[in-house]
Order: structure tokens, then sequence, then C-alpha cells
């Protein structure tokens, strides 16, 4: 836009100084950017230098940044130790596998069961759509604590305390009111004279749904997919209440135990830290792409 | 009702049983079965008894770890939530530009708030507090020049410890940005060139068009960010091994619900404490609501 006042007025010192003071203010703005990028970097990379000095770099003053040599046996030291019951044989392998279970159950269960409900929210139409959904808009004010007691009574009475039972079948019950908006947000965005084509095709409502729109929410299914996997392999309150014995553990509930016992030695605690950490960030480089944008449709609305 | 209208109704239904499922025995039923524990002395073992206001009477009058906790939730969300609201508006508005490599630096300050809530991140937070050796009173003395020992003791201070996790919470300021730069991207460059051609300078701009067109997105943030940071826990629990310390100055509304109920096995109690947080997140978000005037509705014009 400013190219082109520039050449329609071009003899205006007025406009060449602007476009001068444009590129000043880029200037500025990348150096503001690199001091922030700097900022959100820094704690990665102490993380990283910690886990791989000795134990007695770990609190040198001024810091040690590169440890030479890199002690690379502090990860294996710190997956064996951190399954704090590695006398019972367990190890991180233990809490790792747990964890997926749970993460990769909640990713099925609410993709499937938060697209089912936003479809009938966002394309059919039935006695109290409205009412019903401003509900389900509401139950995000809603604290989980305060369901949290007497849901726990509930899955205690159905004998699935110390299961993954009460982690991963709320996921297949609706999937949560943000996943079920963010989707519905999304299917309303695909021109509805696809569904008219298809039943013209003959096509079910079902089918409309599976065939036709679902397909075509894959931006959408991967943020939720993502978010989901991400909230469970950070969630840590459930685990808490819902697991006791220590071969049902997640990663979460491990490290927490890892903390309490070798608090001080920070150099394995990083580098436990880091093998948590370290999925989640493959994870978002892979579905970034997409989830930025997924995320860009809720927030507008 | 006729009877293709009928049938779409009955298959709506289907699709949505799973979420009415849930709202029946997940959420509705445990919300009523929550208030009505919040009047009776429970510990599991012993039959449920029956104690009135007394619970509310005992969390208002006699309990001062109620109020300390109630205090500790409200100064975390007003001092995380609206620093947190400029900063990435502010960040926002930088990264609104076109600069090459924009893609790297929106990555890099947003992958922190996947991470902020997890437990690793926690620990490495409560390495980076450490008074004597983290990497936080390090920086400090680097730059300032202070000697480390004169340094905050964040989280073994009682004033510093609230601080530090709002430190820890600004990191995650990259969440907010993303959700702002999709608002700013959608405000109509024209109404900048009109506002050029009126004489506003970059200054007034930003108060004129850039803030009323992002206004839906930042009431919609703020509703959600105080909501979620009345509900701050995981990182309190890792960072204070589960006890709020150093005197009580972190011990926040969920910890102590998670406290009274699976450490004491005070349920009714601790139902009757997560109604009052219920209450205040409800009072938190309808005085946001009814102060919404400020918020500009683009399609309101077209009426």
């Amino acid at each position: 836009m400013s190219d082109m006042t520039a050449t329609a007025l071009p003899d205006g010192g007025f406009w060449a100084s602007k476009r001068r003071t444009e590129k000043y203010t880029k200037i500025i703005v990348v150096i503001l950017l690199s001091l922030g990028a700097i900022t959100m970097v820094f704690p990665v990379i102490w993380m990283l230098s910690t886990s791989l000095k000795e134990p007695t770099q770990v609190f040198a003053i001024p810091p040690v940044w590169i440890p030479s040599p890199p002690h690379f046996e502090n990860y294996s030291k710190a997956w064996t130790i951190s399954g704090m019951y590695a006398s019972e044989g367990i190890t991180f392998t233990n809490y790792t596998i747990n964890t997926m279970i749970i993460a990769l159950s909640n990713c099925i269960g609410v993709t499937l069961s938060a697209s089912l409900v936003a479809f009938a929210f966002a394309r059919l139409r039935f006695p109290g759509r409205g009412p019903l959904f401003v509900l389900c808009l509401g139950t995000m004010m809603v604290p989980p604590q305060v369901t949290m007691i007497p849901t726990f009574i509930l899955f205690k009475t159905f004998r699935m305390y110390d299961t993954f039972y009460p982690l991963i079948v709320p996921a297949f019950l609706g999937g949560g009111a943000y996943n079920i908006f963010l989707m519905r947000q999304f299917f309303m965005s695909i021109p509805y004279e696809m569904d008219e084509a298809a039943k013209i095709d003959g096509c079910t409502n079902f089918g409309v749904f599976w065939r036709i729109l679902l397909p075509l929410c894959k931006p959408a299914l991967t943020t939720v997919a993502v978010f989901s996997f991400v909230y469970n392999w950070n969630d840590f309150l459930n685990p808490l209440i819902y697991l006791d014995s220590n071969s049902k553990k997640t990663l979460a509930l491990g490290l927490t135990n890892f903390v309490s016992l070798y608090g001080q030695d920070y150099h394995l605690l990083m580098a436990a830290a880091l093998i948590i950490v370290i999925p989640i960030i493959l994870m978002f480089l892979a579905g970034q792409r997409y989830f930025i944008q997924g995320i860009a449709t809720t927030g507008l609305k | 009702m006729t009877s293709a209208e009928r049938k779409e109704a009955i298959s709506a239904y289907v699709f949505l049983s799973p979420f009415l499922i849930w709202m029946v025995f997940l959420m509705g039923g445990p919300i009523l079965a929550a208030f009505f524990l919040s009047f009776c002395k429970w510990d599991i073992l012993t039959p449920i008894q029956f104690v009135g206001l007394q619970n509310y009477k005992e969390m208002l009058f006699e309990d001062p770890r109620f109020w300390k906790a109630m205090y500790n939730t409200v100064y975390f969300t007003v001092f995380s939530v609206l620093p947190g609201l400029a900063l990435s508006i502010i960040v926002a508005i930088l990264m609104n530009q076109k600069i090459r490599g924009i893609s790297i630096f929106r990555a890099i300050y947003y992958l922190p708030s996947v991470l902020a809530t997890g437990v690793a991140v926690a620990v490495l937070w409560k390495w980076i507090f450490n008074a004597d050796s983290g990497l936080l009173n390090y920086a400090i003395s680097f730059i300032t020049r202070i000697p480390i020992s004169e340094c905050p003791k964040w989280l073994a201070d009682e004033f510093w410890s609230k601080n530090a996790l709002i430190i820890m919470s600004l990191w995650g300021v990259g969440g907010g940005m993303i959700i702002y730069l999709a608002g700013l991207q959608g405000i109509p460059t024209t109404l900048y060139e009109a506002a050029e051609i009126d004489g506003a300078n970059r200054w007034q701009q930003f108060w004129a068009v850039t803030i009323p067109g992002l206004s839906p997105v930042i009431f919609f943030q703020l509703i959600i960010s105080i909501v979620t940071s009345f509900q701050i826990f995981t990182q309190v629990y890792t960072i204070t091994d589960g006890l709020g310390g150093p005197a009580d100055s972190t011990l926040v509304m969920v910890l102590y619900i998670y406290q009274k109920a699976f450490k004491y096995y005070q349920m009714g109690y601790a139902s009757a404490l997560a109604w009052v947080l219920f209450l205040a997140i409800m009072l938190a978000s309808w005085v946001q609501f009814k102060y919404s005037k400020w918020v500009y509705y683009e399609g309101e014009l077209r009426k």
C-alpha cells in the first residue's frame, strides 16, 4: 500500500521519509521480537544444559553453559530412577506406556464424539437446539473442581478407582464444550450445498457427516487431537486422584514423585523433564500449521 | 412437525446422545450432588451427615486458610491476567508485520504456552527460581550487578513466591498472542487507510481502530483466562510439593479443595469450597458481561 502511494506521488519528500521510517520501525520490531524470543528460549536452553552436567557443575555460578564432556548418561539414569519404584521393576517405560494409552484413547474419543455432537449442533434442526448449545457453552464456566468430588465417588462406586476408565470414558462422552464449539465453528464454515448434494444422492445424515464433512475437517480435527493429546499428556489432577498403584501412574505423576525424592539432583530432574517435554514439542512442530489456523477460527467468534 | 422433521430431530438426538449422557451424569448431576454435599459432613467411610450451613459458616468465619487461599487466587488472577493480556497484545502487534522469518518468531513465542501448564515445565521453573544457583537470579545479578545473595529468594520467600508463579505464567503469553494475531488480521486495512486520511497518527489509530476491532477477541480471552487462572493447580502442587508453602503463601483455591477432599477426606467441606470457587468465577464472568459495553461488534452497524 505504501508503495502505491509513493509512486502516485513521486515528488513528495514526505512519502520517501515515510518509507524510511517504516524501514526503521521494522528494524526496531525485529530487535524487540528477538529480545523477547531470547527470554522465551533461555529457560529451555538452561534445561538442556543442566541435563547434561555432572552433579558438581550444576550449582556453579557463573553457570557452565556448555558442559564438557556432556553427560548423556543422565538421561538413562533419569529414565530408570524416575520410576522411583525401580526395585519393583517399574521405570519410566511403564509411565510412558500408561500415559500413551490414556492420551491416545482421549485423542480418539474426543475427536470422534466432539465432531458427532458438533455436527448435530451445526447441521441438524431439532427442538431445543439453541438452549442446549448455550448450556453446552455454559459448562466452560464450570470449574472441574465442582464436579470432581461427586464424579470421583461415582467412578469409585462403579469400582473404577485405580483404573484408566475415569481418565478415558469422559472423552467419549462429548469431548468437552471447547472442542464441540471448535468443531461446530468449522462445520459452519463449510457450505451447506455439500450436504444437500450428498442427500440428493441418497446419503443419510450419518453418511453426510462421515463421508462428506469429516474429510473436509482435517485442520480442525488435527487441532482437537493435538490439544487433547497435549492436555492429557500434561494432566496432573485427574491421574493424581484416580490412580493409586505405582504400575498405573503416568509420566506427570512419576515426575512429581521423582521431584520429592531427588529434589536437588537438578541434572537428573531436567533430563527427566526434557524426556517428557520432547514428544509435545515434536507434536507441536508437526501439527503447527494446522492448529494455529484452527485456534484462529475459535478465537474470533 | 412433519415426519421428515421428526426424523431429523430423532437423528439429531442420536448424534447428541454422548453429550447428553455426559451432561446428565458427569456435569449436571455432579454439580447438584456437590451442592447437596456442601451441606453435609462426610468422610466417605462413615454415613453422610446433614449439617445445614455449618460448612459455609466455618469457611467464612473460622477458617483463615480459606481467606488466604481466596486472596492468593485473586492476587494471582489479577496480576497474571492483566499483564498477560497487555503483553500478548503487544507481541501480537509486533508480530503482525510483513517481516521475513516471522513464522519462526511465532513458533518460538507460541511453543512455551503449549508446555506451560505441565509438570515438567513446573520442575524447570523450580530450578530457574532457585535462589542461589537459579537462572533468574543469575540473570538479575548479571544485568543489575546486585549480588545474588541480595536477590529475591523467590519460592522460599512469602512475598515473592506468588510473583514467581506470575512470572511463570507470563512465559505462556504466546497462547493469547496467536489468538490476537488472528484478530488483528481480521481488521480490514481500509479502516487504517481511512484513519490515515483523516490525519490520525499511529497512536490514535491504535486506540480508534486496533483496540475496537480487537475488542471481541479481548473480551473472549479475558473471560477464558480469568476462568483458567482461578483454577491454577499443577504448577503450585509441583513446585511446593502439594503444600502451597512457604507459610501458605501459594495456597490457591484448587489446591485447598484438593487437600481438604483427598488428604483430609472432608468431602462436604471440600464441596462447599468448590461451590464458592464456582460462584466466584460466575461472579467474575457476570461482572465482565455487565460491563461489556466497550466491546465493539462490527455487525451491529449493519442492522
